[in-house]
């Protein structure tokens, strides 16, 4: 039987398209607060190692989507597999077992813990604390200072570190760049090229700046009210800008 | 406090030493010193439920009632040795809180206080109605502990008393010190900040917390065994309302979410009471009232921060 490469990249060979699932796999998601519904009927499949953005205007149901992703939003209807396995209806601590990763807009560090016990509060057996501080430096040098004394940067490495130590195989990252230095925003697109590259991770970026998202992504989805509008590969969207515009409003065709 | 904690054994020889100076300093008041010790453990099981897990109870003492009731009639009926009831007492509270955990930890907020406080309440009922084996309203009576180890006979100023219960403070503080380190004393604190973060994260939040209240319950139990063996009585006030409510108070005073909290707050509170209730036996719970209040309005980290405020006000002239 011959199956089809998981997606248009020259890497993927016959072998791994056979052995790998896709790490995220969304059916006809209906998600969302109470009654209301944010989501409606949402399919994705994310493949992997895969360099996927997703942008949109605010309140077009990226955050909502991510939450649901990981549980933390009720699903109202429709299956989340990732790495083949049905996470539906887990709670997020297991989904993190099975290799989801989050951080949040909000970064949600613990400010009353250092920046050590911040990371030892969500360590999982297997996992080193010196993987965090290898791939963070900056992390080293401020291990026993309080969460709550960090810089805006140094908090998202902080949430970003803590994540990587559930050890995800999808690690979503939730506007990441808000309201950071553009020296701190290069030397963290810089640091999810590595993660991205080595092999073991793939990278879901959400992202306001839909021209850091392009940079970064071989791969852009976009949502606009709740449905994905466009998923088109990076070269194709920059080739036919209006696309874009159309659903995110930048540039001259915002109106 | 913190370079203090990393000089090696600095915690434990200082302990040691307020231990020690204790016990020279009081040698006529040792049993309100024991009294003292006892309720340190108690509160330091508030602090581990509350200040580090974020369970709001004002019904910790379920949990000591019943560790007191198991290791007094354990005494009765089965050995008077001393160990084996801890032992029994421990196991006693533990169980119950995981027990009433199961249900308790499935709520939040003031419908979570208020079931703890059921539940002090129910044990209460149950041990006054079963008169036959509690005694009821007129206490367990006949405990007559065996010496500690077969070695140390209980005499009658307390001296043996008071070490026992020393060195199983000591024991427990020192345990709880290193939980506090742990990955999960640290989740513990990270669900108290966040619960839905530390789901997030990866913590099975729900179980957790049945865990943290487990072990409080256990610390709690060793407490009310303590106190049974040393006083030889267990009445019905083990479950009031009022011992869950003034060990609340000293934590606060103290500190929550820090061991030494617990130490400076009981010692505080039950001092001032000492003093004050023997000046004024009517109006002593005044000096307690603003001695919370200042607390709460200058220091809500609790008097174990008094020194770092000091210094802060001292760099700001």
């Amino acid at each position: 039987m011959r199956l089809p490469p998981t997606n248009g990249s020259e890497t993927s060979t016959w072998g791994r398209a056979i052995m790998t699932e896709p790490v995220l796999n969304l059916k006809g998601v209906v998600a969302g607060y109470g009654d209301t519904t944010v989501l409606h009927g949402l399919d994705l499949t994310v493949a992997q190692g895969e360099r996927l953005a997703i942008i949109g205007r605010n309140g077009v149901g990226k955050t909502t989507l991510l939450a649901t992703v990981m549980g933390l939003t009720r699903l109202h209807s429709g299956t989340i597999c990732t790495n083949g396995q049905d996470v539906s209806g887990l709670a997020a601590h297991r989904r993190v077992s099975a290799g989801l990763g989050l951080v949040p807009q909000t970064r949600d560090i613990f400010p009353s813990l250092s920046v050590e016990e911040n990371l030892i509060a969500g360590l999982r057996e297997d996992a080193r604390l010196e993987e965090a501080y290898e791939l963070f430096p900056r992390l080293a040098d401020r291990r026993t200072n309080g969460g709550g004394q960090l810089s805006g940067g140094e908090q998202q490495m902080l949430a970003i570190a803590r994540t990587l130590l559930g050890r995800p195989s999808l690690l979503m990252l939730d506007e990441p760049l808000e309201g950071l230095a553009p020296v701190i925003c290069d030397m963290l697109m810089e640091t999810f090229e590595r993660i991205a590259a080595d092999g073991k991770h793939t990278v879901l970026l959400v992202e306001q700046h839909t021209e850091l998202a392009l940079e970064f992504a071989e791969r852009v989805v976009i949502l606009d009210a709740g449905e994905i509008v466009e998923d088109a590969n990076t070269e194709e969207l920059r080739r036919d800008p209006t696309r874009i515009e159309r659903h995110v409003g930048v540039g001259m065709g915002a109106t | 406090m913190t370079r203090l904690m990393r000089i090696p054994f600095a915690v434990e020889a200082l302990l040691i030493a307020l231990l020690v100076i204790a016990f020279f300093a009081f040698p006529y008041n040792l049993a309100f010193v024991t009294r003292i010790l006892i309720m340190v453990l108690f509160v330091l099981s508030i602090d581990l439920v509350l200040g580090f897990a974020g369970i709001a109870t004002l019904g910790q003492a379920a949990l000591y009632g019943t560790g007191a009731y198991a290791a007094g009639l354990f005494a009765v009926h089965v050995t008077a040795a001393p160990l084996p009831g801890l032992l029994i007492g421990m196991v006693a509270g533990a169980a119950l809180a995981f027990l009433s955990g199961l249900v308790l930890l499935r709520t939040k907020g003031l419908t979570l206080i208020m079931l703890t406080i059921a539940v002090a309440q129910i044990c209460q009922e149950v041990a006054n109605k079963a008169r036959d084996v509690t005694g009821g309203a007129d206490g367990l009576r006949g405990i007559r502990m065996e010496p500690v180890l077969g070695l140390f006979e209980f005499d009658f100023i307390g001296i043996t008393a008071y070490w026992y219960v020393a060195i199983v403070v000591f024991i427990v503080f020192l345990a709880l010190k290193r939980l506090a380190a742990a990955p999960l004393g640290l989740s513990l604190r990270g669900i108290h900040e966040s619960p839905e973060r530390m789901l997030a994260i990866g913590a099975p939040v729900y179980r957790r917390q049945v865990l943290a209240y487990t072990l409080g319950g256990g610390i709690a139990g060793i407490a009310g065994a303590l106190a049974a063996q040393v006083t030889q009585l267990v009445s019905l006030e083990v479950y009031s309302f009022t011992l869950s409510a003034e060990a609340l108070i000293m934590l606060i005073l103290g500190g929550t979410g820090r061991l030494w909290g617990a130490i400076v707050g009981v010692v505080l509170f039950m001092t001032v009471h000492h003093v004050a209730a023997s000046a004024d036996p009517y109006n002593w719970l005044f000096f307690i009232g603003f001695m919370v209040l200042g607390v709460v309005f200058f220091l809500p980290g609790g008097m174990i921060r008094l020194p770092q405020a000091l210094l802060r006000l001292g760099r700001q002239r």
